[in-house]
C-alpha cells in the first residue's frame, strides 16, 4: 500500500505514498488542520466534517524524494465511537489532535493513540497535534493544557509532538514534514518502487483490466 | 457526549449491507440519516468476523481451551458470514463505482467458477465455459453437444426481447426455458450447467416458468459479460472480506452527513395516531464502560430496517443451512486455485437445490498464508440431519482442518410494504451465491420509502460535498 511507482518518475527518484488518519474529540479542528494543509484554507465558522473524507497531498522532502498522503478524516463517526475497523487498516501514520485550551481534550486523545495502537499496524507513525494555538497567543489564559505536560507524554509514548493553529497555519506544514521524515521510505527505495503493482482490480469502466503498476486511485 | 438531534428523516437499524448502501444512497440525496446497530460493530448478518469470534459464535470451544490459537493471530482472519461473491458486472459494482465508494476498497479475481458433473466417486468437475468459444473446448460436453452448446451461446449474444427475428420463431414473453433448450436440441447436462452455474439458479423453478427466457437470458449475459471483464472468474471479492462492504457504504453516509452509533439497543418503536411511525427511544451503552449509558429519543418519519429488528413483521420463507470450513489445502480437481465458486447443481445430486461452494484464501487477506476458507451453503429440504444434505459439498473439500456449522437459518422476508406504518425492511441473505438479489431489494425498498426510483448513475454529482 505504502510504495506505488510514479509513472515516468525521473531515475533515481523516490515516491512513496502512505495513509494518514486523523483521530480526536469533536472540535479540536480535525478537519481544519488538513484543510490548512491540503488547500491551505481556514474558515472560522466550519461545520461539523461533511465531505472533507478523502483528501491527499504531496510533499517533496528533497530533489528526488515525494511523498504522497492520502488522507481520511472520521466524516464524524468518532463521535459516538463507531469508527470502522476500514479506518484504521492499512494506516501508515496519524495525527492525533486535541485542543490546547480543553482540558479534557489531551485524555481523549491518549485514548485515541491506545485505540490506534489496539486497531492499527504496529509500526504506525503517531503525531500528537495540540491545536488552536492561535487563541493562545492571543489571551494566554486560555491555555489548559501545558506544552511541557503533552510534550512528556508524546516522548514517553513515543510520539511526533507540535502545537499547532489551522487558523494562522502555524506549525500545520512542519507537522506533516515531521510525519513524512519518520516514515519508512527506504522500503519505498526505487528497486520496490518499480516492482509494486496494486494487487486488485480496478472497477471503473473506463479502466478494464487489471491496474498495472503507476495507477493511483485519487 | 454530544446531542442527538430531536429529529432524522430516516432511522436506519442494523448496519448489513442492504442498509448501509440505503443510508448511504439517502444521505447523498440529502436526508438526514441516523443510523443505529445494536451490536458494536458493523455489518449485521454481513460482517466478517475473527476466528476467535467465529469458534465462540458457533460454540465450538470447550471450556478452558483456546483452540483458535493454533491458527495464528486471530485478527489475521476476516471469516464471512454470507456466502456471496460480486459479479465483476452487477448492480452492486455498479453502486460501487457510482458512489465511489471503490476508494475505500480494494477487489481481487475469484480465480475460478467451477461446476460439477456426476456424484460420489464418479463426480468430475470443470470450468463452467465462460463464451460460445470456450464452450468448444469444454470436458463438459461431447463433440456434437458442444456445437450445440455453442449456437446457443452465440444466440444469446444477439437475442434482443424487442427484435422478433432473433426469436427462434419461439413465442419468447409466453415460452419456457425448456422450449428454448429443446429448440436448439440441448441435453440434460448441459441445460443444467447453463442453467444453474451461468443464469445462476438456485433450484429447477425456472425451468417450466412460462416467459421466464428473458430473464434466463439476461442472467447469462450477467455471467458472460462479468467473465469477460477480468477473465479469470465471473466474481470480484473486496481484500479482506465481505465485511469491507457495509463499512464502505458507512463511511459514505457518515461523509454527507450520517450520524452513527454502534451498541445501541432501540426501547420502544413509538407510533402516531394513524399508525405511522413516529420516533424511536434507544440506549447507547458504552463500548469500555459498560455501566456508562445514553438513552433518548428522537423523531423521525421513517425506519429502515434488517429482519431482527421487528420479529412480528417478518415472516419465514424458508432455511438456509451452511457449514463454514476451514481447509489447509486447495480444493482438488481446480487447478490449485486460491478462490472459487464451485456449483453442484440440484439434479446432479439428487435434490431440488443446489449446493455451492465459495471459497477465498490467504489472496484475498482473509487468512494466514496456508489456508483456504471454503463456506459450502444450500437451502434445507429436510427437517433432520443437515449435515447429509450438504454432504456432496463436503466431498468435494476433502480434508478438513475445522468445520462450523449451526442450525438452519431463517430466511425472513417482510408480511407488509411498509405502506401503513413507514416501516420498511429488508431481505435476509438469501442462498444465491452474488449480490444481485441484494441490490434488488435496495431497489425494491428505496422505491417503497421514497416513491421514486434509485438512479445510482452521478449520484454525487451536484451534491454538497465540500471539499475534494
Amino acid at each position: 500500500m505504502a510504495t506505488r511507482a510514479a509513472a515516468g518518475a525521473r531515475p533515481g527518484a523516490r515516491f512513496a505514498q502512505f495513509k494518514l488518519v486523523l483521530l480526536g474529540e469533536s472540535a479540536v479542528g480535525k478537519s481544519s488542520l488538513v484543510l490548512r494543509f491540503v488547500k491551505d484554507q481556514f474558515d472560522d465558522y466550519r461545520e461539523s466534517t461533511i465531505g472533507a473524507a478523502f483528501l491527499t497531498q504531496t510533499i517533496s522532502l528533497d530533489e528526488s524524494t515525494t511523498v504522497k498522503f492520502e488522507i481520511w478524516d472520521t466524516a464524524g463517526q468518532e463521535r459516538y465511537k463507531s469508527l470502522a475497523p476500514m479506518y484504521y487498516r492499512n494506516a501508515n501514520c496519524a495525527v492525533v489532535v486535541y485542543d490546547i485550551t480543553q482540558a479534557s481534550s489531551l485524555d481523549k486523545a491518549k485514548s485515541w493513540v491506545k485505540e490506534l495502537q489496539r486497531q492499527a499496524n504496529e509500526n504506525i507513525v503517531i503525531a500528537l497535534a495540540g491545536n488552536k494555538l492561535d487563541l493562545v497567543t492571543e489571551n494566554p489564559d486560555k491555555r489548559a493544557i501545558p506544552t511541557a505536560d503533552a510534550e512528556a507524554y508524546a516522548r514517553e509514548a513515543g510520539l511526533l509532538f507540535f502545537e499547532t493553529s489551522a487558523k494562522t497555519s502555524s506549525n500545520v506544514r512542519e507537522l506533516f514534514t515531521a510525519i513524512a521524515k519518520k516514515l519508512p521510505l527506504d522500503q519505498a527505495g526505487p528497486r520496490n518502487l518499480r516492482a509494486a503493482p496494486r494487487p486488485g482490480v480496478d472497477l471503473r469502466p473506463e479502466a478494464p483490466g487489471t491496474q498495472g503498476a503507476g495507477a493511483c486511485n485519487c | 457526549m454530544d446531542e442527538i438531534a430531536p429529529e432524522y428523516d430516516v432511522v436506519v437499524l442494523g448496519t448489513g449491507l442492504t442498509e448501509c448502501v440505503l443510508s448511504g444512497v439517502l444521505s447523498v440525496k440529502g436526508n438526514k440519516v441516523l443510523h443505529i446497530d445494536r451490536n458494536d460493530h458493523y455489518g449485521g448478518e454481513a460482517a466478517s468476523v475473527n476466528i476467535e469470534t467465529l469458534f465462540k459464535k458457533y460454540g465450538n470451544v470447550r471450556p478452558g481451551e483456546e483452540p483458535w490459537k493454533k491458527y495464528g493471530r486471530a485478527n489475521d482472519w476476516n471469516i464471512d458470514l454470507v456466502p456471496k461473491l460480486l459479479m465483476a458486472n452487477g448492480e452492486l459494482t455498479n453502486i460501487l463505482v457510482s458512489t465511489d465508494v471503490t476508494r475505500y476498497l480494494e477487489f481481487k479475481q475469484i480465480a475460478g467458477s467451477y461446476v460439477q458433473q456426476g456424484k460420489g466417486a464418479k463426480a468430475t468437475v470443470a470450468k463452467v465455459p465462460s463464451d460460445a468459444s470456450e464452450a468448444l473446448r469444454s470436458s463438459l460436453m461431447g463433440m456434437f453437444e458442444k456445437r450445440r452448446a455453442k449456437k446457443f451461446l452465440e444466440w444469446v449474444g444477439e437475442f434482443s426481447e424487442s427484435d422478433p427475428a432473433t426469436h427462434q420463431g419461439l413465442n419468447i414473453t409466453q415460452c419456457t426455458m425448456k422450449d428454448v433448450y429443446d429448440k436448439f436440441s440441448l441435453e440434460d447436462n448441459t441445460r443444467d450447467f447453463i442453467g444453474h452455474s451461468m443464469a445462476l439458479y438456485p433450484s429447477d423453478e425456472y425451468f417450466l416458468k412460462p416467459g421466464a427466457a428473458p430473464e434466463t437470458i439476461n442472467r447469462i449475459r450477467l455471467y458472460v459479460n462479468s467473465m469477460a471483464r477480468y477473465g479469470k472468474s465471473p466474481y470480484i471479492y473486496p481484500l479482506y472480506g465481505l465485511g469491507e462492504l457495509p463499512q464502505g457504504f458507512a463511511r459514505l453516509s457518515a461523509i454527507y452527513g450520517g450520524t452513527y452509533m454502534l451498541n445501541t439497543s432501540v426501547d420502544e418503536v413509538l407510533y402516531d395516531e394513524s399508525g405511522k411511525v413516529s420516533g424511536i427511544k434507544a440506549t447507547m451503552k458504552d463500548r469500555d464502560n459498560e455501566g456508562d449509558t445514553m438513552s433518548f429519543t428522537t423523531k423521525t418519519k421513517k425506519i429502515l430496517a434488517d429482519p431482527s429488528y421487528f420479529p412480528g413483521k417478518v415472516r419465514v420463507t424458508g432455511h438456509l443451512l451452511k457449514a463454514i470450513c476451514i481447509l489447509n489445502h486447495p480444493i482438488d480437481k481446480t487447478d490449485g486455485s486460491d478462490s472459487l465458486q464451485l456449483i453442484i447443481p440440484q439434479s446432479q445430486v439428487g435434490r431440488k437445490h443446489d449446493i455451492y461452494i465459495a471459497m477465498v484464501s490467504s489472496a484475498h487477506n482473509v487468512c494466514p498464508k496456508g489456508y483456504y476458507i471454503a463456506i459450502v451453503s444450500t437451502i434445507a429440504e429436510s427437517d433432520a440431519n443437515h449435515h447429509i444434505e450438504l454432504e456432496p459439498g463436503f466431498e468435494r473439500l476433502g480434508k478438513i482442518e475445522e468445520t462450523f456449522f449451526g442450525a438452519p437459518i431463517p430466511l425472513y422476508e417482510p408480511i407488509e410494504s411498509g405502506e401503513k406504518d413507514n416501516i420498511f425492511i429488508s431481505k435476509s441473505y438469501d442462498a444465491t451465491s452474488h449480490f444481485e438479489t441484494t441490490t434488488d431489494d435496495v431497489r425494491d425498498i428505496y422505491r417503497r420509502a421514497t416513491g421514486e426510483e434509485l438512479v445510482v448513475e452521478g449520484l454525487r454529482d451536484g451534491q454538497r460535498l465540500a471539499e475534494e
